[in-house]
């Protein structure tokens, strides 16, 4: 292995200016005669808007427009759109209802954006907030997906009768319904899956600007995929035109997918640029972004799984009805859907699965992917089941996994995926050993002795990622292709550039990256650059979002380099004075196979840029290539998570006492980054077993609007992990690999829920399992035992 | 967010006399903490402007105030709705009942309200603990302003 090549623990390039405060983010740009945008927000969940009087508000000192949605009409700016077509299993088009980027008729949601000032300073368009007036003839509200739907429950959107926005389904129902009916055992969970707020470090911002020399528009913006913020903004939302819009996501602080979407501020900062003739900052304060970020999960879901008499799955029926807010979100529809329900099989040989899922519209904030979305939800129906299966069936549930877990790949499942490669056994086995869980009992009661309860809980997930071969996302309603690509500029000196669609916010890409990069060339790791996030840069890409970036801009990548050595072995041939073919490369050097005759690389790159050694008309000079890369299948990355539990009966603290992570990723690029990757997705895994949980009041007031009543996990709420890796390569990519970005988030929380059930006894717990809700579980099972 | 509330004043001063003052625009206006305007529109209806801080939130609200219910000497209902532009809003009311006691009169009162937007974003935990200084504050002006009247 080479010291900065693939599997090498190589330290993140972009740490440094990270940690010393050298980071350029989206606040940090400032553009000449920047002026800055406030928005005026809904207090109310759900109101008709009667009238807006922004007189008041436009004479106020600095202010330069006071801006509405009739503006936004008035200039024919479009909706917001969610670009993935769902259809209901009647055949009828998912109900996508009307979402302007400011709310000119209704809003339907506490933070729903009405107005926006322009002024010279926040602290003046501030004030010019507070003078903005809006009559409001207040609605009645709903946030309870459960009752959204209920007869007499307010009415969201016209288009979408009973907040219906689709009904869809996946699998064989009869199918399902006979091997439920036929199981020797049926068991069956009520699940609720917390809403969470994503709380990326970085709040979201976006910078507008207007050239009126050139007719061209600028945006700076926290996204993960400019150009798919590009496209929507240009096509859809119709505000500037494609080739006159540059779009440009510097550092960012972290996404978790919610900065994937295209959200009302950035479409209307760009817009009022051109209506103030000013460059237009928005920087969102951390309240703002409670309100305003796309939320995630929120499902409510019924299963019930079938065994046979011994131990065999025979069957899955799932219900679930997912909330999706006041609007559909740029991929909301997806992620209850193509993400969900075809993870249903989990890692077992599940001969029949059927899911229905009802999207359904609430006076909440919009909900759409964070950070495995859609997975998790689907991981923690299935890892739940299988832990209560192996409790009522009297089975050890590593035991229980066994008996189910699938062999033989390629494998297809009832519900659409077919897994190319992976083996559960092993990353079973290597958890089980690692936890040390056949001393458990041991330890277990080496706690009841100091009062407290010991559980111990597994989760054997799998996800899907490498977001996803084009065609087959395009027969599933997707609006995009999901390929990448990728463009290696090679410098005459021999440094190298490589742009790519991807964009990191946390991932560590300008490193990953360039180790391929360095290790294929032969060249030091210095010596390479990715550029990405820029428009005007790359040409087109679709960014970074499911664990997608290594599996498949990585590949486009290596695509690229497949030609660029090509076109290199033709320049040293001539050099060499050698046949083409008889040129091999290897660590840097081109040389003649069976001599010691060799150039470095330095001298090809030189070359390809003077030309002086071979005919400009038989070998084009230069040295760039450019690729597309389709993914052939999505990506399994899969694993097991082991979660040890001590519960102190008297107050019902969870403290996590032991956590064992083995995942197979197929192949690692840098081990350290992928360790660092399953630490953060178990954190936000643990954050929504144990803390994290949105509420909403009776009247659909946001209560967990600060930090002060929404609890993000903090280090002394973790434990030290211990993790591990197994490892079949994908056969899909050149290089290899699943992907890891999600894992965590998605094994975490039903290992810590089947953890805390084990230790408690019951197995009526919900998300997220606070002091309080599990002392009064811990007391109801005590009850319990005591009536029996 | 709801915030309900309830108490008990001892007041020095006779029933009728307690409720001519809590009728008095201009007693209210005094006593209400934060109270810029309070003008009578009828005898059952006011027009008010308030600045109240909770937590970080601070917010001038402008609303109307009616009360019903009246029964002199015995007690009324007020209730009414403020706007508080992007602090939010808060809509409620609070009976009140007088009782002779001890030679004076015993006010009571239960205050039902909801507030919204950022105050409930953000002041919930506090919401309660100013309201209910809020009204010890009020009560504690209006016992003044009654033992002035008898002084």
């Amino acid at each position: 292995m080479n010291a900065t090549g693939i599997g090498a623990a190589v330290r993140r390039k972009e740490d440094y200016r990270f940690i010393t405060g050298k980071g350029c983010y989206t606040d940090d740009i400032s553009r000449p005669g920047e002026v800055r945008a406030i928005f005026v927000r809904s207090p109310h969940a759900h109101a008709r808007i009667r009238a807006i009087e922004t007189a008041a508000a436009r004479t106020l000192p600095g202010v330069l427009a006071v801006l509405t949605g009739a503006d936004l009409a008035a200039d024919k700016i479009g909706n917001l759109i969610c670009g993935w077509m769902i259809h209901s299993k009647d055949g009828s088009p998912m109900k996508m209802a009307p979402h302007p980027a400011l709310a000119a008729t209704k809003v339907c949601f506490v933070g729903d954006p009405i107005a926006v000032i322009v002024a010279e300073t926040s602290a003046q368009a501030r004030d010019a907030a507070e003078k903005v007036k809006v009559d409001y003839d207040i609605l009645a509200a709903v946030t309870d997906p459960a009752a959204a739907q209920a007869k007499g429950a307010a009415l969201i959107h016209e288009i979408a009768p009973n907040n219906t926005i689709y009904q869809w389904h996946l699998g064989d129902a009869k199918a399902a319904d006979a091997a439920l009916a036929t199981a020797r055992h049926v068991v069956a969970l009520d699940i609720r899956n917390n809403r969470l707020v994503p709380n990326a470090i970085e709040p979201r911002a976006a910078i507008g600007e207007y050239d009126s020399g050139s007719g061209k528009y600028s945006l700076w913006n926290t996204t993960q995929n400019p150009h798919v913020a590009r496209l929507v903004i240009s096509a859809f939302v119709g505000v500037a035109p494609e080739h006159k819009l540059r779009v440009v996501a510097p550092d960012v602080g972290g996404g978790f997918g919610s900065k994937i979407f295209i959200y009302p501020e950035e479409v209307v900062c760009l817009w009022a640029a051109r209506k103030v003739d000013r460059p237009v900052k928005w920087v969102c304060d951390r309240s703002e972004a409670f309100l305003a970020d796309a939320h995630g999960r929120d499902h409510v879901t019924h299963a019930q799984m079938g065994f046979d008499g011994d131990g065999r799955i025979t069957g899955l029926r799932v219900r679930t009805i997912a909330n999706l807010g006041a609007y559909m979100s740029t991929f909301s529809s997806s992620v209850p859907t193509y993400l969900y329900a075809t993870l249903l099989a989990g890692q077992y040989d599940i001969p029949a699965i059927y899911c229905a899922v009802d999207a359904v519209y609430t006076n909440s904030g919009p909900v759409d992917a964070y950070r495995g979305a859609g997975r998790p939800e689907a991981t923690f129906v299935v890892e739940r089941l299988m832990e209560v299966g192996a409790r009522v069936l009297g089975i050890d549930p590593a035991d229980l996994r066994k008996r189910n877990f699938i062999r033989k790949f390629p494998h297809q499942t009832p519900v659409i995926m077919n897994y190319d490669a992976g083996d559960y056994h092993a990353s079973l086995k290597k958890a089980l050993d690692m936890a040390q869980s056949r001393d458990f009992n041991k330890r277990k009661r080496e706690s009841a002795r100091n009062g407290k309860l010991r559980g111990i809980g597994y989760c054997a997930y799998i996800e899907a990622c490498g977001i996803a071969p084009s065609q087959a996302v395009g027969s599933l309603g997707a609006g995009v292709g999901l390929w990448e690509s990728a463009e290696v500029r090679v410098n005459p000196t021999g440094s190298v550039e490589v742009l790519t669609g991807c964009h990191q916010h946390g991932q560590g890409h300008e490193t990953t990256f360039a180790q391929v990069v360095a290790e294929r060339l032969g060249i030091p790791i210095d010596n390479v650059a990715i550029v990405h996030g820029d428009t005007d840069a790359v040409q087109f890409g679709m960014g970074t979002y499911g664990s997608r970036s290594a599996a498949v801009g990585l590949s486009a990548v290596v695509k690229a380099l497949d030609k660029i050595e090509a076109k290199a072995k033709k320049i040293a041939a001539h050099l060499l004075e050698a046949a083409e073919a008889d040129i091999v490369f290897a660590d840097g050097r081109f040389s003649v196979s069976g001599t010691d005759k060799s150039v470095a690389w330095g001298e090809v790159t030189l070359q390809a840029y003077v030309a002086h050694k071979f005919s400009g008309q038989e070998l084009e000079p230069g040295l760039k290539e450019g690729a597309f890369y389709d993914p052939t299948n999505f990506t399994f990355p899969a694993g097991c998570h082991i979660c040890e539990v001590e519960i102190d009966p008297e107050t019902g603290a969870t403290r996590i006492v032991a956590w064992t992570a083995i995942d197979d990723f197929g192949t690692v690029i840098n081990p350290m980054i992928v360790e660092g990757q399953v630490h953060g997705g178990i954190a936000q895994g643990i954050g929504q077993a144990l803390l994290e949980g949105v509420v909403y009041d009776d009247n659909a007031q946001l209560v967990t609007g600060s930090f002060m009543d929404y609890s993000l996990p903090r280090a002394d709420d973790l434990p030290s992990y211990n993790v591990g890796m197994t490892v079949t390569k994908c056969p899909g990519n050149p290089l290899g690999i699943k992907g890891c970005g999600e894992a965590g988030a998605i094994a975490a929380p039903a290992a810590v829920i089947n953890a805390i059930t084990d230790a408690i006894g019951s197995e009526d717990i919900a998300m997220p399992a606070t002091p309080q809700a599990v002392w009064a579980a811990v007391r109801k099972a005590n009850m319990g035992r005591k009536a029996a | 967010m709801a915030l309900n509330m309830s108490g008990e004043v001892q007041l020095g001063a006779p029933r009728d006399v307690v409720w001519v003052k809590l009728n008095d625009a201009e007693v209210l206006k005094a006593c209400i903490p934060g109270c810029e305007e309070l003008n009578k529109l009828s005898d059952t209806e006011f027009q008010a402007v308030a600045v109240a801080k909770v937590g970080p939130v601070k917010a001038r609200f402008k609303g109307r105030v009616h009360l019903t219910d009246l029964d002199p000497p015995n007690g009324y209902r007020i209730s009414g709705e403020g706007e508080g532009g992007v602090a939010g809003f808060a809509k409620g009311g609070a009976t009140v009942t007088l009782t002779d006691r001890d030679g004076g009169t015993l006010l009571g009162y239960v205050v039902e309200a909801q507030i919204g937007g950022k105050l409930a974003q953000l002041g919930q935990r506090l919401v309660a603990g100013a309201s209910k200084k809020m009204a010890d504050d009020f009560f504690a002006n209006f016992a003044k302003a009654v033992a002035q009247s008898q002084g």
